[in-house]
Formats: structure tokens, C-alpha cells, sequence
């Protein structure tokens, strides 16, 4: 096992560096760099820019370099630790990834949190009661649940909660709150605005976390070992929950490594339909004007996720089936 | 040796004996009524992908600003006693602070609705020339227009650009698919059965491409699409985006699957009668799975058109004047615009049902496709 | 004169299915006296394992038992119907594997596969701690551990220290199937119930479990019901056999009053078509004519007349034999013995 996780460990940067050529190929596969935008932006606005002005930004932004050597000094700045500089908000990559970092991340929690919270005893009440008016229920709900699109819930909430309640819940502050440094009616604050992109960032996921839960536990109810458990005099609610949901979660479990990258993916287009100070809309301005150490960067972090939620998902998989854990000796 | 030829089937156990997968499929199918349903919509949908122009009422880009925001007409089946499908006429007026058009009901018109009527030309299926629509205001020529889902900021009708709409994210839907399964049943099929050094580079490939987060790859290769391509180059390369990323998974579960049948006794059985790879392949491995196959990628489709639909929200997918799914919902994006027009939100109750509707039958598929399932 | 530790009378389990009702039990009765081996016997569907279930009232739905009663004898204690007890309970609870306990059929999927089997034992120790040790400090784990270390060196499980923390599917079929002994005489049960305890072993490790089942219940005084469809099982453990076919009793009685003397001529075929070892080459293996009819399409009257040899036109199939005594502890349900006594609908 040991041997296994060092394996993929050490691959890790070989991992990474070959993802950052794909990623810095794609960022800068549009047509035109970030200063053909920015020209273009300008010009739409009315004002212009000469071309030697332009020629100038182009030399300090080192944009007039062939791509190779642009990868190279942004591969160059970060084995320093340095993400390079966005060129539209003209300030350190690490600085505005850093702002949003935070909050993403407590989103990406509250969220992980509401669906494992609901869905599990959802799923297991449902499968210790098959066709139950309960049961039919949650189904329900969690088939229309998988079939919405999360942003197209977040817009249904956004508009009930202005139409009828007058609420403008987009932002994760209030007015006031937005620049003011961190205290505890800041936390409150935030608190009190973050509990919808949680929810709709969380249903989809809940409606599937359940509906698999179900699922699973239905196929192990049946199994021989539950009517060995049930010989042996236990309660319905403690061999359910001892032996097979924890066989049913199993497979669960290990999907939570997947759910780190995914929810701060996810989490990106109900982001910007709620503007949402996230990272997500940072990545899509920084992808259509080609602000590339900027989205380069992120992306980066991203792939970095994504390759650690793996890992993790792996590992939590063994060490909870022993099957698998001693059979990889 | 001689074959004796089985009595033709007699009693229903008889039949079931007898009947080919398929059928068997299908019959189990059947009791899921729900997933029949499902399917019965699911046709209904690809009937319209067919032909959007002859379900439309308006020509889906036209465009009228005098006409904009004009709510959902209601529609009225009976005229007093008879059944004479009619909606009221609308007059506007616009606001003098916002300048917006405000709609009233003008009770004093009644625009019948009528089946079958001549409206904008178009070419059937691509070929015939035609003016004739399902539904229309009776009289079109004399410039009523029917609005049976509003009309948005630049008046063009809602229920026409939903059409039209349908077949874009519908069919990106199942092309995408199809390439991925396509993709990940030749890769997987060939990492899985030959093995070796083939194998271990298209199991690299796979773990590479499943480290990728999905989302932001693709919205750096949408956004890395120029924007002078033609509507017709941008579906085809969503589309082709859409399933590089998506075939991985298949393409593992079919090495799997090859990896266990190769060792299994029908397949040596199969081997020792002397059939060829080939015949191997087709007639005795791929259709142990194949019934999975079509589940899991009926499955995979409602994922694909939420994905397409997203990004097309986002600016970066189908692009104006493409219409899709995701590019109706981008007007809806400003909450106040939604507030005044609420309409704007219907393509979005489409979306969900058509993704319910594939859920479901893809949940029934599934089952009804699993040999071991009572 | 000793009261029976169980008695079921008149047992009638139904599923009712989408399809169709399926009486899998239908009118079955049967004593078991303390320190005794019952044996039952049938063919695969005949209702052997439902009957079991019902006793532990763990049959599955969509299966209730409809009718009838089973009375079991805690102590001195009155007898108490068991299935007037609710299946969720807490007094079937603590009959369940603290007074009857269950040697499921296939010891590699009763085992939950991520616990060890040491666990698993413990904590039915632990569970019903309160009845077999009624007074007296709590089991501490250390001595949870050490009394199931003994239980496996009782069964004849060798090295129990280790295997207390092995896994099921670490352990070969023949260690699988002591673990799950030790684990159902953990709480030393007064009934136990074996399903087809050595279907799933191989023939030696078969004479092994069985020498050791005779061993315990001989040490214990465990009576034991014992569920097979091998009649050479039946043989050598049984005491009593009970033979059983589509839902009711066909024949029961004494082990040597079955095999020598058997009355049904459901069991009669069945001992007939025991092949032999003595039978001059080339003989065409003896079968019962027909086969075992769909649980949906039960056959009017007499359940075995369609294949029966001996079957009365005319009142085989149109009504049911009652379960008569034919010998002075013999029982069969056939209208050979009884042409009177017939079953009400």
C-alpha cells in the first residue's frame, strides 16, 4: 500500500509539469494575446491607445516572445513560488488567487458538508423503507434534483428571492461588509449570504449521493451477512448501520477525493451567476482576455487538485475495504 | 450428428426460453412505466430536432424591438362553446421612464389559432420549400403574430428560438456521446483484449486525461475557440471538446470488462472451436456488455446537454446566432431582466425535463439490461 | 415426559408476489424435544428455508407468516409463541442467537467481509452478555477475546489466537464454517438451527463439521434443527426427520422408521433414487417422474400426486391429505393410510 501511494507520489510533479504544457498551450491557443483584447475592449469603450504605446506594453509584458520562452519564465517564476502577474488587474497572480482561495474553500466545505449530512440518512431511510411514501418522495426529488442544472437553480432562487421576498442574495457580503477586514459580524455576515450558494451548489450532489446510496444499500440488504446479523438479535437501525451502509459507503467514500476539485469546479458557473467573489470568475475573465500567468496558474491548481483528490480517494478506498488493503500486500 | 430442430414455443415459459436478449430486454423495459413515458417523450423531442422550422410559429430571428418582452399569450381552447383555439390580442405602450414596452390584454381581439397554417418559408428537412407550420396565427398574412412563450429583449419570439433551441442541445447531446462511446469502446476495447504495451500507454492516457478538472478544461478550450469560426464549426468542435474528455471513463470500464472475459471459459470454449479474433470479439464478448453499454451511454447524455448548456450560459459554448438551450438562458442572466420576464426561464424547465426524461429511461435501460435483475 | 423446546403447529407462510400468492409453507407441524436432532428434508423450493426463517421470524418480505404458531420453551418458563412476538422486537431479540441461534448456509457471504470474525463473535457476546451471564461484572474486551480464542479452540479451529483476527475470506471453507459454529453456541443457544451447514464444503471437511456438530450437541445438549436436502446427512444426525415437499409435510417420524420403513411414497422415491454402489453396471439411475411444479401452478388436491406412483384418480387430486400417524410415531399426509382425513381448505 505504502509502495503504491509513494509511486504516485513521486509522480506528482512529472504529473504536473507535463499539465503545465497542455494548460499553457491551451490558455494561449485563442488567437491574439491579452494586449489584442485589451486594444479591442478599449476601442469599443472610445478610447484608443497608439501603437507604439502598445508595442511598449507589449515588450514589458514580454509578450512579443515567442511562446516557449513566455512558458519558460512563467515555469521560471514559479519553481521561486511565484504565480507571475495578472496583466489586466496588474497584481500579483498569488495576491488575487490568495483573496478568493479562502472563501471558495469555505463554500466548498459548507456545501461537501449540507450533502453528506442530508444525503446519507436519506439514502438509508430510504432503503430500509422501499416504496414508502417517503421513499417515493425523495425520489422524486432527487430525480429532478440530478436534472437541474445548478445554475438554473441558482437563477430560480435568485428570482423568487427578488420577485417575491424583494432579497438581492447575490454577493457573499452585504454592502458594508465587503472590504471591511475579517471580525465576527463579518463572519455573520457571511454566513447569512453563503447558505444558498451552499445549498445550490450542494443539491445536485445530494440528489445523487442518495439516489447511489440507496442504491447500494439496497443490493447489500439482501446479502447473507445481513441475515446472519439479524439471527444474531441486533436492531433493524444498528446492523444497518454497522454492516452493510458501511459496505454501501465504501464505494461513497472514495468518491470524497473527487469531490475537492469538484466542487470548486462547480462551484465556477454558479459563481458568476451569483457573483461570487470566487475563483471560478477570476479563471473565466482571466481565459477570454488571455490574462495567461493568471489563468495558467489556475488552472495549474486546479489539475494540482484534482491529482490529490485522486490520491486521497484512493487511499481512503483501501484503508476501508481490508479486501483490498492486505490483497495489495 | 444430426440437430433436432426445437418444438416451435408452446407456454409462455416456452417463449421466454427461446426469446433472444433483445427481446427480453425490451420486455423488461416495459414494466418500468415510467421509463416508457420517458422514452415516449424522449421520441417526441428528436421528432421536433427533425424538423424545429415546421414546429416553429415565427421565424426564430426575426427581430422586432417594438415587440420585445410581450409575455406568454394564453392560450384558449374553446371559443364560448365550440373548439376554436384562440389568444387574446395584445396592444403595447411603451413606459415613459424605462422605456420599456408594457403589454396589456386587448380584450376586443381574438386571434384564432390554427393548425396547419402558412408562415415564414423554410426547407423541409433541408430540402423541400415550404411555408407550412403546425400552428399559427390564422391570419399571418395579415401580420398577427402568435407568441405562445413571449417574446425577449430584441422581440423575438421565445417559443420558435426554443425549437430551434431543442435541436441544437439535443443533438450535441447524442453526438457527443456517440463519438465518446465510440472512442472509448475501440480504446478501451483495445487496451482491455490485446494488452501489453498498448495497453500500458492508453491506460497512461486515460489517468492523464482523468486528472484533468473537467470543468475549467473545457472552458479553456471553448474559450480557445476564435471567435470568427462559423456556428456550424463551433457545434462541431463543442462537440468533438465535449467528448475527449468524456470517453475516459467508458474506455475504462470496457478494458475492464475485456480483461475479465478474456479468461472466461466461453471465450476459451469459443477459442477452441476455432472461431477467428474477430468473430470472438463481435459475437461473444462485446454483446455480454453492449446492453450496459447503450445504459451507461443513455446515462451520459443528460450530462453532456447540462455541460453544453452551461457553457453556452457562460458565453463560451454555442454562440449567438446559434441558438441553444444555454444560449435562451443567457438573456435570463440579469436577475431584474428575469424579474419583468419571467418567461425567459422556461428553456431552463425544458433542460430539466429532457434530462429527467433521459435519467429515467437510462435508469430503466439499465436495468432491464442487467442479466442478474429479477 | 419432556416438553418439547419447540413446537410448530399448523405453520403457513405466504409471499404474496406480483405475479401471483405463493404458499411457501402451508400447514407444517413438527416437534423438537431438548438435546434432540430434527432433520429436514426436502428438494430445493419445498419450503425447508422459509420454515427456518419463520421460526427466527426473519423471513423477507414480501413473506408473513399467515398462520399457525410456534412455541418455544425458555426454561421453565410458559412457552411463548413466537410468532405473536414483533420481528423488530426486543424480546425476539433476545431469543435470537441467545437462545436460538442460526448456522446460515453459506459461511463466506454471512460473514461481513470487513470485520474480522473475532468481532463479529464478540459482539454477540456482548450483546446478549446479560442472559448468559446474568449477574457479574461487564465482559471486559480482553475477556470477550479470550472466551472467543476458547470458543475457537472448541470447534477445532487450530492457532485461534490468530484467526480471532482474520478476515472470513482469509479463512478456507472448512475454518469458515467452525467460525460460524462458534459464533451461533456462543451464547449457548438451547435450539440450534443449521441450513445446510456442509453444502458448501467439500465431502471430507463435510464428515469433519458433522462429527463436530454430533460433538457439541452432545456436550451441550443443543437440540438441533437440521436443514438438507442429502439424505446421507440425514442419516447420520438425524434423530427425528421431518420430509417435506411444496409446503407441507409429506411423511415424518423416527430416522429408522424413514429409512426402513418409509410410508410415502414421496419418501420412498426419494430413498429409491439414492444411487448405489451395489447395483450391477449399466442400470439406469433411478428418478422421480415429472418435476417440481412452479410455486405459482401448485397442483389441485395432493401436492405430490402428479408425480406420485400410487396416486387414487379422483381423490388425490381433488383433495389434501391430512398429516396422520401411520406407525407409533410415524406420520405421513397421504390418502394411501388415511382415505378419510383430509385437510379443510
Amino acid at each position: 500500500m505504502t509502495r503504491y501511494v509513494l509511486k504516485r507520489l513521486v509522480l506528482l510533479p512529472a504529473l504536473l509539469f507535463l499539465f503545465s504544457v497542455t494548460v499553457f498551450a491551451i490558455v494561449q491557443a485563442p488567437p491574439g494575446d491579452f494586449l489584442t483584447t485589451y486594444v479591442a475592449t478599449l476601442a469599443s469603450s472610445g478610447s484608443s491607445i497608439s501603437a507604439e504605446q502598445v508595442d511598449a506594453l507589449r515588450r514589458e509584458y514580454g509578450l512579443d516572445q515567442p511562446v516557449w520562452i513566455q512558458y519558460l519564465r512563467w515555469m521560471e517564476n514559479l519553481a521561486k513560488g511565484n504565480l507571475g502577474l495578472s496583466l489586466e488587474y496588474q497584481r500579483p497572480n498569488a495576491e488575487l488567487i490568495g483573496e478568493r482561495l479562502v472563501l471558495t474553500m469555505i463554500l466548498a466545505l459548507l456545501s461537501f458538508v449540507f450533502t453528506w449530512v442530508v444525503a446519507i440518512p436519506a439514502g438509508i431511510y430510504s432503503a430500509m423503507h422501499p416504496r414508502s411514501v417517503v421513499d417515493y418522495v425523495l425520489t422524486v426529488v432527487n430525480y429532478v434534483g440530478v436534472a437541474t442544472p445548478n445554475f438554473m437553480l441558482a437563477l430560480v432562487l435568485m428570482w423568487g428571492a427578488f420577485a417575491y421576498f424583494g432579497m438581492s442574495v447575490t454577493g457573499l457580503f452585504s454592502p458594508d461588509f465587503v472590504e471591511a477586514p475579517w471580525s465576527l459580524a463579518r463572519v455573520l455576515d457571511l454566513l447569512k449570504h453563503v447558505w444558498l450558494p451552499a445549498v445550490v451548489l450542494g443539491v445536485a450532489g445530494t440528489a445523487r449521493l442518495t439516489r447511489v446510496m440507496r442504491a447500494n444499500l439496497l443490493d447489500e440488504l439482501n446479502k447473507p451477512y445481513v441475515t446472519t446479523a439479524r439471527a444474531k438479535g441486533l436492531s433493524e437501525w444498528r446492523l444497518v448501520v454497522r454492516y452493510p451502509a458501511r459496505l454501501a459507503l465504501n464505494p461513497l467514500v472514495s468518491t470524497i477525493g473527487w469531490y475537492l476539485p469538484a466542487l470548486f469546479s462547480g462551484s465556477l458557473i454558479v459563481a458568476t451567476v451569483m457573483n461570487l467573489p470566487n475563483i471560478g470568475p477570476l479563471l473565466l475573465r482571466a481565459l477570454i482576455n488571455q490574462d495567461m500567468y493568471l489563468a495558467g496558474s489556475i488552472l495549474l491548481i486546479y489539475c494540482f487538485l484534482t491529482i490529490v483528490g485522486t490520491l486521497i480517494s484512493d487511499i481512503l478506498l483501501a484503508w476501508l475495504d481490508p479486501r483490498i488493503r492486505l490483497e495489495e500486500g | 450428428m444430426s440437430v433436432l430442430a426445437p418444438a416451435a414455443p408452446v407456454t409462455a415459459e416456452d417463449r421466454v426460453s427461446v426469446a433472444s436478449n433483445w427481446r427480453l430486454v425490451w420486455w423488461r423495459f416495459r414494466k418500468h412505466r415510467l421509463a416508457l413515458v420517458s422514452a415516449v417523450v424522449l421520441v417526441g423531442l428528436y421528432v421536433v430536432v427533425l424538423c424545429p422550422d415546421f414546429f416553429s410559429t415565427e421565424d426564430p430571428e426575426a427581430t422586432d424591438a417594438r415587440l420585445a418582452f410581450i409575455p406568454i399569450q394564453r392560450l384558449h381552447v374553446f371559443d364560448g362553446l365550440r373548439p376554436s383555439p384562440w389568444v387574446p390580442g395584445i396592444a403595447g405602450k411603451r413606459n415613459p421612464t424605462t422605456l420599456r414596452m408594457q403589454w396589456q390584454v386587448d380584450p376586443s381581439r381574438k386571434i384564432p389559432v390554427r393548425f396547419f397554417v402558412t408562415g415564414y418559408p423554410y426547407r423541409l428537412l433541408g430540402l423541400v420549400p415550404t411555408r407550412i407550420h403546425l400552428l399559427g396565427a390564422a391570419s399571418n398574412a395579415g401580420g398577427e403574430r402568435l407568441h405562445l412563450l413571449g417574446t425577449d429583449r430584441l422581440g423575438r419570439d421565445q417559443w420558435s428560438r426554443l425549437v430551434h433551441g431543442t435541436r441544437t442541445s439535443m443533438t450535441i447531446g447524442l453526438t457527443a456521446v456517440t463519438f465518446s462511446v465510440i472512442l472509448g469502446v475501440l480504446l478501451g476495447g483495445i487496451s482491455g483484449y490485446y494488452g501489453g504495451p498498448a495497453d500500458a500507454v492508453i491506460q497512461r492516457l486515460i489517468e492523464l486525461l482523468q486528472s484533468l478538472p473537467t470543468i475549467p478544461i473545457w472552458l479553456a478550450l471553448t474559450a480557445a475557440l476564435p471567435r470568427d469560426w462559423t456556428p456550424q464549426q463551433v457545434f462541431f468542435a463543442i462537440t468533438v471538446i465535449l467528448s475527449l474528455v468524456g470517453w475516459t471513463t467508458l474506455g475504462r470500464e470496457v478494458r475492464g470488462r475485456f480483461l475479465a472475459l478474456r479468461e472466461e471459459d466461453f471465450v476459451l470454449a469459443a477459442e477452441l472451436a476455432g472461431a477467428s479474433q474477430r468473430r470472438i470479439i463481435v459475437r461473444h464478448m462485446v454483446p455480454t456488455f453492449l446492453s450496459h453499454i447503450i445504459a451507461t451511454s443513455t446515462l451520459a447524455i443528460p450530462a453532456m446537454i447540462i455541460n453544453e448548456t452551461s457553457l453556452s450560459f457562460l458565453g463560451l459554448g454555442i454562440r449567438p446566432p446559434a441558438i441553444s438551450w444555454g444560449v435562451l438562458l443567457q438573456e435570463a442572466q440579469n436577475i431584474q431582466t428575469v424579474a419583468l420576464a419571467p418567461w425567459l426561464l422556461v428553456p431552463g424547465a425544458v433542460v430539466i425535463l429532457s434530462v429527467l426524461a433521459f435519467n429515467l429511461v437510462g435508469d430503466g435501460l439499465r436495468d432491464a439490461a442487467d442479466p442478474y435483475s429479477q | 415426559m419432556t416438553t418439547p423446546v419447540l413446537q410448530v403447529k399448523d405453520l403457513r407462510v405466504h409471499f404474496a408476489l406480483d405475479e401471483g400468492l405463493v404458499r411457501a409453507v402451508d400447514g407444517v407441524s413438527f416437534d423438537v424435544n431438548p438435546g434432540q436432532v430434527v432433520g429436514i428434508v426436502g428438494e430445493s423450493g419445498c419450503g425447508k428455508s422459509v420454515t427456518m426463517k419463520a421460526i427466527l421470524q426473519i423471513v423477507e418480505p414480501p413473506g408473513r407468516i399467515v398462520g399457525g404458531q410456534i412455541l418455544f420453551q425458555k426454561d421453565s418458563a410458559p412457552a411463548v409463541d413466537l410468532t405473536r412476538l414483533s420481528p423488530k422486537g426486543p424480546e425476539l431479540r433476545a431469543i435470537r442467537g441467545a437462545e436460538i441461534a442460526l448456522i446460515p448456509q453459506e459461511p463466506m457471504a454471512a460473514f461481513s467481509p470487513v470485520h474480522s470474525v473475532g468481532d463479529q463473535i464478540i459482539e454477540a457476546l456482548r450483546l446478549h452478555e446479560r442472559q448468559w451471564r446474568p449477574s457479574g461484572p461487564r465482559l471486559s474486551r480482553t475477556e470477550a477475546r479470550s472466551m472467543t480464542v476458547d470458543l475457537f479452540r472448541s470447534v477445532g479451529i487450530s492457532m485461534p489466537d490468530e484467526r480471532v483476527d482474520a478476515y472470513s475470506w482469509q479463512l478456507s471453507g472448512g475454518l469458515r464454517q467452525r467460525a460460524m459454529i462458534a459464533m451461533a453456541l456462543s451464547c449457548r443457544p438451547r435450539l440450534l438451527i443449521a441450513d445446510e451447514p456442509t453444502t458448501a464444503i467439500d465431502v471430507t471437511t463435510q464428515a469433519q463439521i458433522l462429527n463436530l456438530l454430533r460433538d457439541l450437541q452432545r456436550r451441550h445438549g443443543t437440540a438441533i434443527v437440521f436443514i438438507t436436502h442429502d439424505l446421507g446427512v440425514i442419516a447420520q444426525m438425524a434423530r427425528y426427520v421431518v420430509v417435506m415437499y411444496l409446503g407441507r409435510v409429506m411423511e415424518q417420524g423416527s430416522v429408522e422408521q424413514i429409512f426402513h420403513a418409509p410410508k410415502h411414497p414421496y419418501t420412498r422415491a426419494l430413498l429409491r433414487s439414492i444411487p448405489s454402489v451395489n447395483v450391477a453396471p449399466r442400470t439406469l439411475l433411478p428418478t422421480i417422474a415429472g418435476s417440481i411444479p412452479h410455486p405459482l401452478g401448485r397442483p389441485r388436491g395432493c401436492p405430490f400426486h402428479p408425480r406420485c406412483p400410487d396416486a387414487i384418480p379422483g381423490l388425490c387430486s381433488e383433495r389434501v391429505p391430512a398429516l396422520r400417524p401411520v406407525g407409533p410415531t410415524q406420520l405421513a399426509s397421504c390418502f394411501l393410510y388415511h382415505r378419510d382425513e383430509a385437510v379443510e381448505p
